[in-house]
């Protein structure tokens, strides 16, 4: 019985042992997965807003992944509605549309129709209009808009400014 | 310290220390396997073969692979296609052998699910096969990343964006899956660590619970028939042989084994010599480019029933579609509430539902392939209506089924 008792101890105090070395390892391990400092710091784009033809798609790149530009015709501004106008990123005066050029639904790239003005996923069959916004499913919203701060004539992606900050309040993007 | 006697023969000096002989008769002379089952119980020692044909190319292809996004593309492409003495080779039994093992795979899958062999006693066989048939679809898609194509790319990026799990926007969890904002070089090396070690590793545990879970209710065959093994066995021991019902594993059962696995090498090279394009995808010819989609993503031919079920709903309902698909199958011997375990023809109604669950299965598997336009997409979206409508009503078609 005493003797038991004792092993029973021995048992509980290894198990304490082990279950402290057990969650040690498991965030040692999930931090190895983390996306390492040099990634997350890689850092940010600035356009220079003047160098767009209107009505012309044109990708750029950021943290790996491609942006949309698309300078807005005045006819596309005239037609949009109030879901593309919350879209708007107005660089003096003229509009421009800028996303994240990866579909909502899985990540695929969208490809640009001008004579539809539309953009059509290949890879399920999504559909956006000239602002980003969704009109087809599967993906679930608007293409997002990265992260930027209007200066000037120009715009820098993956800094935050406060016409970012007000889409993000009023649920337009991410 | 046990007694040890000096040895006769080399046999008889193993024999003391590993009891060999013991060990031969637990492992195959006195493992019994019933007489009536027919060839499609050779499939399990088919994947066995192949299984080991991935294991040996594989090596020969990771003594000059590169997991390196400025190299990989080339080191396969070039080094292993053009540099390397029978480099092509390798690649090619590789690549085909990770095709065919799935075509083999569902053919065992739906042997098994056409003659009960999930049921009375043969559930964990089933539950482990499922868990390999789980582990060998990681492994598949790991392999995919390596020679960092376009496809690889772009199967990458869609296929670890699913865990954001839609609407839950997990974007977190999908950056620390890749390491990185996109697939890069973080991605394409823990891939290959998956790829090369952890998975082969769990898929040779599983192998090894999967023959295990086999031991005691032993293979089923092909009448139903509930066999007496412990009292087959003596007779056949007693020298009954044709009236046993059982027989020896090895040599009997293996040579009829050996006999199915040579005609499936001879097909299995023919492949590998004259037809081995079908398992290399065109697109992946092009080296990864993370500013331009091909034209259509599709994935490899034995994941696009899976991959129609997600494609014509909505994200959410998609996935939930895609989830219960992925699961589903692991669940058969508890949704299948009929004591029968007899081949499907014989049990009525779940006859008829098996065929359907069949035919569907090759529906979805052509419309996945094809562009989500005009009538494929409403054919594919009543297939994948037809797919969850079936497992749903499987439970009660099988309540109401006589017993037999
Ligand atoms: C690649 C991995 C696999 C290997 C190496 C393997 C191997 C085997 C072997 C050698 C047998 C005994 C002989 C036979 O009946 O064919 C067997 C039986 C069986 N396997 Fe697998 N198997 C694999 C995957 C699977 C999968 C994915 C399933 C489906 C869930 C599965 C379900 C079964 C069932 C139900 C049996 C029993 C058949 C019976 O009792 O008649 N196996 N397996
Ligand atoms: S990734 Fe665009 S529709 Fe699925």
């Amino acid at each position: 019985m005493e003797k038991n008792g004792r092993r029973g101890f021995m048992g509980k105090a290894f198990g304490a042992v082990a279950a402290v070395g057990a969650v040690g390892s498991l965030v040692a391990m999930k931090k190895s997965w983390d996306p390492l400092p040099s990634v997350k710091a890689a850092g940010f784009t600035t356009l220079d807003m003047t160098a767009y033809k209107a009505g012309e798609l044109v990708t750029e790149k950021w943290r790996g992944k491609p942006i949309f530009v698309l300078k807005k015709t005045p006819e596309m501004v005239a037609k949009q509605n109030e879901d593309d106008k919350a879209r708007d990123i107005v660089v003096n005066g003229e509009h421009f549309m800028v996303a994240i050029g990866l579909c909502t639904h899985l990540g695929c790239i969208p490809a640009y129709y001008p004579e539809d003005e539309d953009f059509v996923c290949a890879c399920h069959g999504g559909k956006f209009d000239f602002a980003g916004m969704v009109t087809k499913v599967p993906p679930p919203r608007g293409l997002d808009i990265p992260p930027f701060r209007i200066d000037g004539n120009k715009l820098v992606l993956g800094e935050i400014g406060p016409e970012y900050e007000k889409m993000k309040e009023n649920g337009v993007t991410l | 310290m046990a007694h040890f006697e000096k040895a006769t023969s080399v046999k008889d000096w193993l024999n003391q220390r590993l009891a060999i002989e013991k060990v031969e008769k637990v492992m195959a002379s006195e493992y019994w396997i019933p007489k009536n089952i027919n060839f499609l119980w050779a499939m399990g020692m088919v994947l066995m073969i192949t299984f080991i044909l991935l294991l040996v190319s594989g090596i020969f292809l990771l003594m000059y692979y590169q997991p390196n996004v400025a190299t990989a593309f080339d080191s396969v492409n070039y080094t292993i296609m053009r540099e390397v003495g029978f480099g092509w080779l390798w690649r090619h039994i590789h690549g085909v052998a990770a095709s065919v093992v799935f075509l083999i795979i569902y053919i065992h899958m739906f042997t098994g699910i056409y003659y009960g062999s999930y049921k009375k006693g043969r559930e964990m066989i089933w539950i482990s096969g499922m868990l390999l048939f789980i582990t060998f679809s990681a492994e598949a898609f790991s392999g995919y990343m390596l020679p960092w194509g376009q496809m690889s790319y772009w199967a990458g990026m869609v296929i670890t964006n699913i865990f954001s799990l839609g609407g839950l926007h997990l974007d977190g969890l999908v950056e620390w899956l890749r390491g990185d904002y996109v697939p890069a070089q973080a991605f394409l090396n823990r891939f290959f660590m998956l790829h090369v070690l952890l998975l082969p590793l769990a898929i040779l545990g599983l192998i090894g619970l999967h023959f295990a879970a086999l031991r005691i209710p032993h293979v089923n065959n092909q009448d139903g028939e509930e066999i007496d093994f412990d009292a087959e066995a003596q007779k056949y021991l007693a020298g009954d042989k044709k009236g046993s019902k059982v027989m020896r594993f090895a040599n009997d059962f293996m040579s009829k084994d050996m006999m199915v696995v040579g005609i499936y090498l001879i097909f299995f090279f023919y492949l590998v010599f004259y037809h081995y394009n079908f398992a290399m995808d065109p697109v992946n010819f092009d080296p990864a480019d993370g500013l331009k989609t091909p034209a259509h993503i599709y994935p490899e031919w034995y994941f696009l029933w899976s991959y129609e079920i997600l494609r014509p709903f909505s994200v959410n309902i998609g996935l939930i579609a895609f989830g219960f698909a992925q699961v589903i199958f692991v669940l058969l011997p508890f949704l299948d509430r009929s004591p029968n375990a007899v081949p499907a023809n014989r049990r009525g109604a779940f006859g008829i539902w098996f065929w359907l669950l069949l035919i569907d299965m090759i529906v979805l598997t052509a419309m996945g392939k094809l562009p989500p336009e005009g009538a494929f997409s409403t054919i594919g979206l009543v297939a994948a209506l037809a797919f969850i409508a079936l497992w749903i009503a499987l439970p009660f078609i099988t309540a109401k089924e006589k017993k037999l």
